[in-house]
């Protein structure tokens, strides 16, 4: 006899069997990730100073992002992360790559290099922040001095909007280019040699080995990489505290640089809460764009 | 509240035994009672403080007190004091805090008020003597809810001692002045002169000063700004830092910047001393810090060249008053063992002794020690300047740092590393200032029929 309800049952079973066993991931990303977000949007909706109890904290519902939308600052600070964003990103994506596509060969002494390139990495952002203060000192700097002997007039790196500002591009280039480059290396290594060799044996030169067959190849773990500089972007704020604190007046002042004084210099937690909330959409809004453009996922299920 | 009446309680019971008994035996050791106990004091890593570690040492020794020293970097010291102050029960006994914070402490009820202990003749040491602590300091650091709720006044009341305090002095190289014939300067018009001249005939800067964007540019502009005349805020809370006196001492910054030792608008308090101490500048106006630094051959390149003299004066004598006071937690479970601590710390014997360790002193009767002043030349200097040490230099409110750090201290940069005219800049900066003051409500005593 047919009964259909056996296969329901188990259907069932499966159903909750498969919950069960993401349940722990899920509570996890709950406490973990869910929980810090929720309370986050509460403390923007509130004004509450640090010291004070909690219970003190006033609710003044939108006040916060209303400020937010009205604040030169903010406007200022969102476009110095937009800047800094765009001429590292690039320049970190195209030299990564660069480095990458060199390196890939068997050349001399090629794990001499990679070890050298990915240095800057392993070092800790506060360091990075010190070394580079010191090397771009205006007074005693290495970098002056050597501008100096060079015949060069010495600049005031960290007090010039400009220079500042370049410095802390630099800084961000010379720290996150291995880090595009490992990743890509990575890729480029992965690649099956029947597709190059096949390229190869139809009389693609190297140039178009590079554009037409390696990177296309390579595209999702480009994007993997540009996601991951992006997120950075919008989160680094060590290397510009200590490099400059944000100076000379907004120029170098991240976004998230700025959450950071409105919480602990100016202690508005809620105000700062707020524009962690916008930091937060717009993080959102870049990566689901580059996501729709282009889904690594996707390609992948297609391969 | 029980341990309080327990306290309360030894208290009234050891008054009335040393009643009994011969005073002596009871009141030869006031600590007797609290040793072995643990104090944890929050201070800052700074050379002061780090010396007092070997007196903390000779402390334990002689009371039996047990302390242990949490420091941190003094700028990341206030949230980490905040937040143990905060809860219900926490880690601190004692605590330093940079001046500046002392209003908002209060305000928010972190801190127990000293008069608990001074009215307490088991607590209060007799040779404390008070008054030899030069006034500027205890009034500055300690004092809180007085005129404008942070200057001496009769509604104010003592929360802190003094330790680690300081004033603003000039240290200049005597050796580069008696070279090109300058005068020590006692003016303001002195120090522009003799800037100018150092600059133009060694290429040695002038004078080096903080300018690095945010507090540090601030702290400079305060310098310069208690002798000229300039205030932040009047006295009903209105900005004038932009008034004539204000764009003056603006202007002086700038000059500072053209006469001075490359790169000062990228200079923290430690690249603006080490522009001096590495020899790049010729005068230094600014903490007396600087005098201790200038000692050591480890940090100084001009051992033996450096002589001290007055803040100088423009329209008015004045300099900064600052550095840190101690007080006590309102949470702290030893408060009676902490007060105890702050007293022997601020005690004649023990200023001295921090002398001899190589700290700072804030006692008057130390500063004139003929011993003391024939091996530091400035204390003669110091013990002079206090008496004009101006505590209104910088407003000690809780809403300072905000504007400190994300309206003046922005708008003075632009001052220095830019040509464009300065009071628009100011201005600007005024109606920020401005904002942010009736956000916190310090306008709502003034109605619109008195406006």
């Amino acid at each position: 006899m047919s009964d259909p309800s056996p296969p329901v049952a188990t259907g069932m079973r499966r159903w909750i069997v498969g919950y069960l066993f993401v349940a722990p991931a899920v509570l996890l990303m709950g406490a973990g990730l869910i929980y810090p977000v929720v309370q986050g949007l509460l403390l923007s909706m509130q004004d509450w100073g640090v010291g004070t109890p909690m219970s003190t904290a006033e609710f003044i519902g939108a006040d916060n992002y209303l400020r937010m939308l009205r604040d030169e600052n903010v406007q200022e600070s969102m476009w110095v992360t937009f800047k800094f964003g765009f001429f590292t990103i690039t320049i970190e994506m195209t030299l990564g790559v660069a480095l990458a596509l060199l390196l890939e060969k068997p050349i001399r002494g090629a794990s001499i290099f990679r070890t050298i390139f990915i240095m800057p990495l392993m070092i800790s952002p506060v360091v990075v922040g010190l070394v580079w203060r010191y090397l771009f000192d205006a007074r005693a700097g290495w970098i002056n001095h050597y501008m100096e002997l060079a015949g060069f007039e010495p600049l005031i790196w960290l007090g010039e909007p400009h220079l500042a500002f370049f410095a802390i591009v630099f800084t961000d280039i010379w720290q996150w280019t291995p880090f595009v480059f490992i990743i890509v290396i990575a890729g480029l290594q992965a690649l099956p040699s029947e597709v190059l060799e096949a390229s190869r044996i139809d009389g693609a030169n190297t140039w178009q080995q590079i554009f037409l067959v390696k990177l296309p190849m390579i595209k999702s773990i480009l994007i993997i990489a540009l996601l991951l500089r992006l997120i950075d972007v919008f989160k680094g704020l060590e290397v510009m505290l200590i490099l400059t604190e944000g100076g000379p007046g907004l120029a170098t002042e991240l976004l998230s640089l700025h959450v950071y004084k409105t919480a602990f210099d100016a202690q508005q937690l809620g105000y700062a809460a707020a524009i962690s909330v916008l930091l937060l959409l717009i993080v959102f809004a870049l990566s689901l764009a580059i996501l729709l453009v282009s889904n690594p996922m996707k390609t992948r299920a297609d391969v | 509240m029980k341990s309080k009446f327990r306290i309360t309680g030894l208290v009234a019971l050891a008054a009335a035994l040393a009643l009994t008994f011969s005073a002596t035996t009871l009141m030869a050791n006031p600590y007797e009672k609290y040793k072995g106990k643990t104090l944890v004091v929050s201070w800052p890593s700074n050379s002061h403080f780090k010396k007092a570690k070997q007196l903390v040492a000779e402390f334990t020794k002689e009371t039996g007190i047990k302390v242990e020293i949490d420091y941190s970097q003094y700028l990341k010291m206030r949230n980490r004091q905040l937040l143990e102050m905060s809860k219900k029960d926490g880690d601190f006994d004692v605590v330093a805090w940079v001046v500046m914070w002392k209003g908002e402490y209060v305000a928010k009820g972190l801190l127990t008020p000293l008069s608990q202990f001074f009215t307490s003749p088991a607590f209060v040491d007799p040779n404390y003597d008070i008054d030899d602590i030069a006034d500027a300091y205890i009034q500055n650091g300690g004092i809180v809810g007085g005129k404008k709720g942070y200057l001496p006044g009769k509604s104010g009341a003592l929360y802190g001692l003094p330790f680690g305090a300081e004033t603003s002095i000039l240290a200049y190289r005597k050796d580069v002045f008696k070279k090109l014939g300058l005068a020590v300067p006692k003016t303001y018009a002195d120090v522009r002169k003799a800037a100018k001249t150092i600059k133009e005939k060694t290429g040695m800067g002038g004078l080096t000063m903080r300018g690095k964007t945010g507090h540090q540019v601030t702290a400079a502009w305060l310098f310069h700004a208690a002798p000229m005349g300039a205030r932040v805020f009047d006295d009903k809370w209105q900005p004038v830092f932009n008034s004539p006196a204000g764009v003056k001492t603006a202007e002086f910054l700038r000059e500072t910047v053209k006469y001075g030792p490359r790169g000062i608008p990228s200079y923290s308090y430690g690249e603006a001393s080490k522009a001096f101490l590495h020899g790049d500048a010729a005068m230094y106006i600014d903490s007396l810090k600087i005098a201790a630094r200038a000692r050591d051959p480890k940090q100084s390149k001009v051992v033996g060249k450096v002589g001290y003299a007055l803040h100088p004066t423009d329209v008015q004598c004045g300099s900064e008053t600052g550095g840190f006071a101690m007080g006590i937690p309102a949470n702290s479970k030893n408060k009676e063992a902490a007060f105890l601590f702050i007293q022997w710390l601020t005690s004649k014997k023990a200023d001295r002794r921090i002398v001899e360790l190589g700290g700072d002193p804030i006692r008057i009767s130390t500063l004139t020690d003929p011993v003391f002043s024939k091996k530091f030349p400035e204390y003669p200097v110091i013990a002079e300047q206090l008496k004009c040490a101006d505590p209104d230099w910088r407003p000690l409110i809780p809403e300072w740092n905000e504007l400190n750090i994300k309206v003046l201290g922005i708008a003075l940069h632009q001052v220095l590393t830019s040509d464009k005219p300065i009071k628009p800049i100011l201005d600007k900066a005024a109606v920020k200032a401005r904002a942010v003051m009736k956000r916190e409500g310090y306008y709502r005593w003034q109605s619109k029929s008195s406006k």
